[in-house]
């Protein structure tokens, strides 16, 4: 249990600092990608109702199914804007195929599972949103906008985290 | 009003009165508990612990149902709760009281079973913005349904609710109003009997969400001369499964059935059937005995405590809280009607009331985050959530303090990051 874990090693304030560390208040306070593509392929929201938070996800795939181009729109908490951000910084000149392995290797790693799958480079990108798994209520924060890429890809309109 | 217990002890003692809730003497995250969603539901004392234990040990079966000794002892005890919340409501008679899964159900079972029946197309259903889902949704199944209109009233900036604005909305094709009588969000207290008063003069009957105001208020139904009055046992301090709609004799009894099932009639043959008359026409199937019990030794509880008392206490936590927030940079209040409950809905600047609501669990302090299943009421005051802290008779002015530091610490994670 990622609760356990945490008091293995991590006091509540350790957890809390890694949590809310500078660089997810900097990507929360100053989104990167922010706002709507004018001009994109695919397109998907996704939508927590358990708290409202919105994010909408946009993308300019080519016909090589190249990731050309992403964006991110919404309102969310530090959390959930913060991981749209850092998402959209990695997804550009992906793959639809890499796109979908960072999506797995992101989930692993807010899970506190094993992350062996995600390139070196990719992990020390993403390893700020680690201390998420410390907080099981908040998974669902940070996954919300990788679910809504999902969907995108799929070209499916919304993604749901409950 | 409610005669109240006159108490020996004119000191409001929180601390003792804490000693009766086990669960109080939690640790979280190596501090101690600060308990402060109480309007999400309210943790149980000893008393109502002990009351369904002895009861389950001692007095156990179905009720209504076998002539043998427990059988009579349950249904004893199962009816003398059914008393018990009459005389905690001050209703009239032990017939209109219907026990029932919670508030929801309650509040379901005035739409489907009296409503509906009644309602045309275009038929109005007048309530406010600061509705809980509960008593929204199930209009909204007859607008879906049956083509009834849900008529809006809206509040102030200060979240009040004026009654005229009620009276305003009633039209000739008004069947009924559905309102609360505590806000879960704002915490404001609407003006009950004034409000029963303008939709009578009217002919339009009025339903009453109590599910807050119960806990915190005194409710007298019979000089709110409310038509029905939904409440839910585990804000009051009692077991989760138990809530108890009020209804007025006259209605109930035009009232069709709910649910069918066992207990609920009269006779059934192979083509025909007769139904029981309320409250049991109302309660098919093995009813939530065992919460049944609790529930009455929770209102038992608060009665033993005094509720002007707890109501009291209450207020001044809520003062003192308001103040201290208020004195706090980047604080928003929303909420401040005059006549308010002890529920502080707040936004602080710059910080989504979940991230709030994670840093403040981090100090032990135990706050709802969120929308609050009341989400027209947010779109009213533009925002996406709130951070709620609601009070209970077991509250401290300690925990007034636990929480005004812990809204300095998460100002100082995202101000300083
Ligand atoms: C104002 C109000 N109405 C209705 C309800 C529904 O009560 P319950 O969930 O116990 O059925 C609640 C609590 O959740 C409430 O706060």
């Amino acid at each position: 249990m990622p609760w356990c874990r945490r008091a293995g090693y991590l006091t509540m304030d350790d957890s809390l600092r890694e949590l809310y560390q500078e660089v997810i208040l900097d990507h929360s306070r100053h989104p990167r990608h922010f706002g709507a593509l004018a001009a994109h392929t695919n397109m998907a929201e996704g939508h927590n109702p358990l708290c409202g938070d919105r994010v909408k996800i946009f993308m300019q795939i080519d016909s090589a199914g190249r990731i050309q181009d992403v964006s991110f729109d919404g309102r969310g908490c530090a959390i959930s804007v913060a991981s749209a951000s850092l998402m959209t910084q990695l997804l550009k000149g992906r793959t639809v195929a890499e796109a979908e392995r960072l999506m797995g290797g992101f989930l692993a790693l807010v899970k506190g599972e094993d992350t062996t799958d995600l390139e070196p480079s990719d992990r020390e990108h993403l390893q700020v949103m680690a201390g998420v798994s410390a907080f099981p209520m908040r998974v669902k924060c940070a996954t919300l906008a990788w679910h809504a890429m999902k969907a995108a890809l799929e070209h499916k309109g919304g993604a749901k985290t409950e | 009003m409610i005669p109240q217990p006159v108490s020996k002890d004119p000191v409001y003692d929180a601390a003792a009165l804490r000693r009766d809730f086990p669960i109080l003497a939690t640790r979280v995250n190596g501090k101690p508990l600060v308990y402060l969603d109480n309007a999400a539901s309210a943790q149980k004392p000893a008393p109502v612990i002990d009351a369904v234990e002895k009861f389950v040990t001692r007095e156990y079966a179905n009720v209504h149902r076998g002539v043998h000794f427990l059988s009579s002892a349950a249904t004893e005890a199962y009816e003398s709760a059914r008393d018990r919340v009459r005389r905690f409501l001050n209703a009239a008679h032990h017939d209109e009281i219907v026990f029932t899964r919670g508030g929801t159900e309650a509040i379901n079972m005035v739409a489907s079973s009296w409503l509906a029946p009644r309602i045309q197309p275009g038929d109005e259903i007048v309530l406010s913005v600061m509705e809980h889902h509960s008593n929204i949704v199930p209009w909204h199944f007859l607008r879906e349904r049956q083509g009834a209109v849900l008529k809006w009233v809206d509040v102030s900036g200060y979240g009040e609710l004026d009654p005229g604005d009620i009276a305003r909305a009633l039209s000739p094709r008004t069947k009924l109003v559905a309102i609360t009588h505590m806000s879960n969000v704002l915490g404001t207290e609407t003006n009950l009997r004034e409000i029963v008063r303008l939709a009578h003069s009217k002919g339009v009957a009025v339903l009453a969400d109590g599910c807050q105001a119960a806990v915190h208020a005194q409710v007298d139904v019979q000089e709110l001369d409310v038509d029905f009055y939904a409440i839910t046992g585990h804000k009051l301090y009692g077991p989760t499964g138990i809530g108890a709609l009020y209804g007025k004799r006259d209605h109930l009894k035009a009232m069709r059935p709910w649910l069918g099932g066992g207990e609920m009639i009269r006779e059934v043959t192979q083509e025909s059937i007769t139904y029981a008359d309320p409250p049991m026409r109302f309660e098919a199937g093995t009813p939530p005995i065992i919460q049944a019990v609790g529930l009455a030794a929770a209102l038992d509880y608060i009665d033993t405590v005094g509720r002007e008392r707890i109501s009291l206490h209450e207020h001044a936590l809520t003062a003192a809280a308001t103040r201290k927030l208020k004195e706090l940079n980047g604080i928003r209040i929303i909420g401040e009607a005059p006549a308010k409950g002890p529920i502080i809905s707040f936004e602080a600047t710059g910080i989504h009331p979940h991230d709030l609501a994670t840093i403040l669990d981090s100090e032990g302090v135990a706050v709802r985050g969120g929308h609050h299943c009341a989400q027209p009421l947010m779109r009213r005051f533009d925002v996406m959530g709130t951070a709620r802290a609601s009070f209970a008779l077991y509250n401290t002015a300690e925990e007034v303090d636990a929480l005004i530091h812990a809204v300095v610490q998460a100002r100082r994670v995202f101000d300083n990051g």
